[in-house]
């Protein structure tokens, strides 16, 4: 059943800019493109959050950094993305590794804040770096360059090469999720006590869970600068790893889709109400409220998915 | 750097640190007693800034209007509590995140209809002018006022806690919560009460900071970061933790966004001095909590054991 | 004597003004099932979070093997084969039987920091989590969900977690808590069955079970081995007597 629906839902992905373009929805191409962005940047959050259980408030820090990684290159003249978008996730990936190995060691409520805190001191730090822009945030001025004859600057070539990316990247979740890694993570997030006492290294797995979210946050972040052509310090904002936690929360932690589901529909009720009236995060926060009321498991729970953790013998 | 500079800029500090703390203290017994991670704490705060506007604008009066903030915040916290937030003790705290963060949002936008993105509040035309405290410096009396309050308020929290059966029954939940229900304590009225508190709290910081930062939507999230910091750094549970750790964030924050830049520039070259300098002094606070919390994991003076 | 497989020397423990481990010694041989006992609250768990690694001793030494693992983390212990069982079960309740045991093979088969091939696919790895679990004597449950089984089985799962690292020395903190007697005789029977293979540091209040199965027996009270030696011995000692005897009264 599962499958099926992926397959519909890929179809209709890829079909989709081919009925937008010719009916002038070039806005909504764009916006699809956001939606899968976020979606990437909501799926590494959820590897790190769903599946190895981290309450990691600092997320936006990776995604943030990854695109000012891309930016500043692009400034400083380097618009290849063969080279800034692989730097885009290392550096992320070595914030990653540099915030992990100082927050592991705590737990709970600490390691919330302590993720919070450095979070904001990446944002100050962007703020404060006014040579690339400060407060102001910094112009791209172009997409990066793929190669291949492809443009990035038209909306369809952009939106492909977002998906493909996406698509590749939950591909490659999955796997990550089915093999040993993936399973002791989870096991991890059931019972780390118990995972210790049976003689796993809880720590290391923890941090390379959380080095990976942060490499692909970062890879988010590099298609983020080319969709605005532009970054700015919000980026790294806690409110703004609020959202990516929203999304996570909204489409089911735990849950394979849950990033892109939740940023599909956090986006969407962004998108609608903003339509109707100035005032959409009122209605937003009402919907998310009545989630967090009503349906606990997120949308995944009202489609009849529980978080439960995956049999291991069945794959 | 002249010593005036140092006391004017420490007073700052101790006026900043003192309204710090009571935020903090709701949100510590808040978190403490009930389990629970409030985000829209900030918004109470924001709420009672704009209350107090409104009343102050209609009563003429400030300090009326402040006391009317304060009984307006106080019953819409404790409406909250009861209608909504009391439906999240015991879940996890992930939920309680998305709650509360949903409230921030419906907070930020019913402020924003009612009132629009800011308000003006000014301080008390009496407390206007300077003060000479010493020969050399003068001081704002307004700031002295918060200083006031704000050690008042101390003062009443710790004869509160200490020496009443009610804030023996709050130390008891804040230590021990099952052991507080075991005992009898009507745990819902105590909640409740306790929010309501809080809220008022909130609303005097709000109401007194008011004329000197500005009052708008939104200002609730920058500060909410900050009574986080205190509390982690201060003990989740412990008021008298809160209050350490408010005036060591007030002070390290404001004394050093007021002299680091200046000792960079005395260091480094301009370019990087004038880079440097906001930037260092704005992750100073955060650097003191990764600090604190590396010393002592679970703050300075943990509630629980 | 050959070395002891686990030697205790000067360990102890305080926890502000509470002693739970005072200058406590003792010596396990290989194969040899020795019993802990007391009354409660005589700091029998406490020891065996120290011996486990989850808490740091403030004094003393733990040798292993002959090795000094004082120092050593939580999880090599378990790697060089010193494993726990839980008083209060520990298990993954969401997974089955066979995944919970599983881990516990995982642990010790080269390492999880393998991303792309599904273990599902690790034929290797289930077969020995079967036989582990054929061991404690749950063959044929395991497909059951840890969490829906009924409490003894839990408690044999528990045991076969700790058995599954294949860990030289155990230490079974109660496993018969809470059991009733047709269960208990078949964590007896587990147990008896270890004896000679494995090492075990069993804690238990039951004492017909530990009567039955400790080769030798040390009794803790109040943080202090106040005797150890053969079950006769225990058995007659007045001291110990009075210890269990000041216990029945209170209880």
């Amino acid at each position: 059943m599962r499958k099926v629906l992926t397959l519909a839902a890929l179809t209709a992905a890829i079909i989709f800019p081919l009925v937008a373009r010719p009916l002038g929805w070039d806005f909504y191409i764009g916006f699809a493109s956001r939606v899968l962005i976020y979606a990437l940047a909501a799926s590494s959050l959820n590897l790190v959050l769903g599946y190895g259980g981290m309450l990691s408030f600092g997320h936006a820090a990776f995604v943030g950094v990854g695109a000012y990684t891309v930016a500043v290159l692009m400034v400083e003249g380097v618009a290849n993305a063969w080279v800034s978008w692989p730097l885009a996730i290392a550096v992320s990936g070595l914030l990653a590794a540099a915030i992990g190995a100082a927050s592991l060691r705590t737990r709970g409520v600490y390691f919330i804040m302590i993720t919070l805190a450095f979070a904001q001191m990446i944002y100050y730090i962007a703020v404060g770096t006014r040579v690339y822009g400060g407060e102001e945030g910094l112009n791209l001025g172009s997409r990066s360059l793929v190669g291949f004859g492809l443009d990035l600057k038209d909306g369809v070539t952009f939106y492909y090469l977002v998906l493909t990316v996406l698509a590749g990247t939950l591909y490659c979740l999955h796997r990550l999720i089915r093999a040993r890694f993936g399973r002791v993570i989870e096991a991890i997030r059931e019972n780390e006590t118990r995972m210790e006492a049976i003689g796993f290294p809880t720590y290391q797995y923890k941090l390379v869970c959380f080095v990976i979210g942060g490499g692909l946050a970062g890879l988010a972040g590099a298609l983020l600068a080319n969709q605005n052509d532009y970054v700015n310090p919000n980026l790294l904002y806690w409110t703004q790893s609020g959202s990516l936690m929203i999304m996570v929360i909204l489409g089911g932690v735990g849950y394979h889709y849950g990033g892109l589901l939740g940023a599909t529909v956090l986006l969407l009720l962004e998108e609608v109400f903003s339509a109707y009236t100035t005032y959409w995060q009122l209605p937003v926060g009402v919907a998310m409220l009545a989630i967090v009321l009503f349906a606990p498991q997120g949308l995944a729970g009202i489609v009849g998915r529980r978080s439960l953790a995956h049999r291991i013998a069945d794959g | 750097m002249s010593g005036i500079l140092i006391i004017e800029q420490a007073l700052n500090g101790l006026q900043f640190g003192l309204m710090l703390f009571l935020l903090a203290a709701g949100l510590t017994l808040v978190f403490g007693i009930m389990d629970m991670i409030n985000l829209a704490h900030g918004s109470l705060y924001m709420v009672g800034a704009f209350l107090a506007a409104t009343f102050v604008d209609l009563t003429g009066s400030f300090w009326l209007g402040v006391l009317l903030a304060l009984v307006g915040t106080a019953a819409i916290g404790m409406l909250l509590e009861m209608s909504l937030l009391r439906r999240l003790y015991g879940r996890d705290h992930l939920s309680q995140v998305l709650a509360t963060f949903a409230l921030i949002l419906i907070a930020n936008e019913l402020v924003r209809m009612v009132w629009g993105p800011q308000v003006a509040l000014n301080a008390p035309a009496a407390l206007a002018g300077p003060v000479r405290l010493l020969p050399g410096l003068t001081y704002p009396s307004y700031r002295l006022v918060i200083i006031a309050v704000g050690l008042a308020v101390a003062v009443l929290l710790y004869f509160l806690v200490a020496k009443t059966r009610v804030g023996m029954l709050v130390r008891a939940g804040a230590s021990n919560r099952e052991m507080a229900t075991a005992m009898g304590v009507d745990i819902k009225r105590l909640f409740t009460l306790v929010f309501g508190f809080g809220a008022a709290l909130c609303a005097i910081a709000g109401a007194m900071l008011g004329p000197i930062l500005a009052v708008q939507v939104g200002m609730g999230e920058s500060i909410l970061i900050l009574a986080f910091v205190v509390i982690v750094i201060g003990g989740i549970g412990s008021i008298r933790g809160a209050l350490v750790g408010a005036l060591l964030v007030g002070m390290v924050d404001t004394i050093g966004r007021a002299f680091i830049p200046a000792l960079l520039r005395a260091a480094l070259p301009p370019q990087l001095a004038s880079a440097a300098g906001p930037a260092l002094a704005s992750i100073l606070i955060y650097v003191l909590m990764a600090a604190i919390l590396f010393w002592k994991p679970q703050g300075l003076f943990p509630a629980r054991g | 004597m050959a070395e002891p497989m686990l030697a205790i020397e000067g360990l102890t423990k305080r926890f502000g003004g509470v002693v739970a481990a005072d200058n406590v010694s003792l010596a396990a041989s290989r194969g040899e099932i020795h019993a802990l006992i007391g009354p409660n609250g005589a700091g029998k768990t406490t020891l065996i979070q120290q011996l486990s690694g989850a808490l740091a001793p403030d004094a003393g030494r733990i040798y292993f093997e002959g090795r000094d693992i004082t120092r050593l983390a939580f999880h090599q212990r378990v790697a060089i084969g010193l494993a726990r069982s839980y008083q209060i079960t520990s298990l993954f309740p969401r997974l089955t039987a066979l995944d919970n045991v599983a881990l516990a093979v995982l642990a010790r088969s080269g390492s999880s920091l393998s991303f792309w091939r599904p273990a599902a696919a690790e034929r290797v790895v289930f077969d020995q989590a079967r036989s582990a679990l054929e061991r404690v004597g749950l063959g044929g449950r395991e497909n059951a969900i840890a969490g829906l089984l009924a409490h003894g089985e839990q408690r044999l799962l528990e045991v076969g977690l700790a058995l599954a690292t294949n860990a030289r020395l155990l230490l079974l903190d109660e496993p018969m808590a809470g059991m009733g007697p047709e269960e208990s005789e078949r964590m007896i029977a587990l147990i008896g069955a270890l004896k000679g293979a494995i090492t075990v540091l069993l804690v238990e209040h039951d004492m017909d079970a530990v009567f039955r199965l400790a080769d030798r027996i040390s009794v803790l009270v109040s943080g202090r081995i106040i005797a150890t030696g053969a079950p006769g011995d225990i058995r007659a000692s007045a001291e110990v007597k009075r210890a269990y005897l000041g216990e029945a009264l209170a209880a």
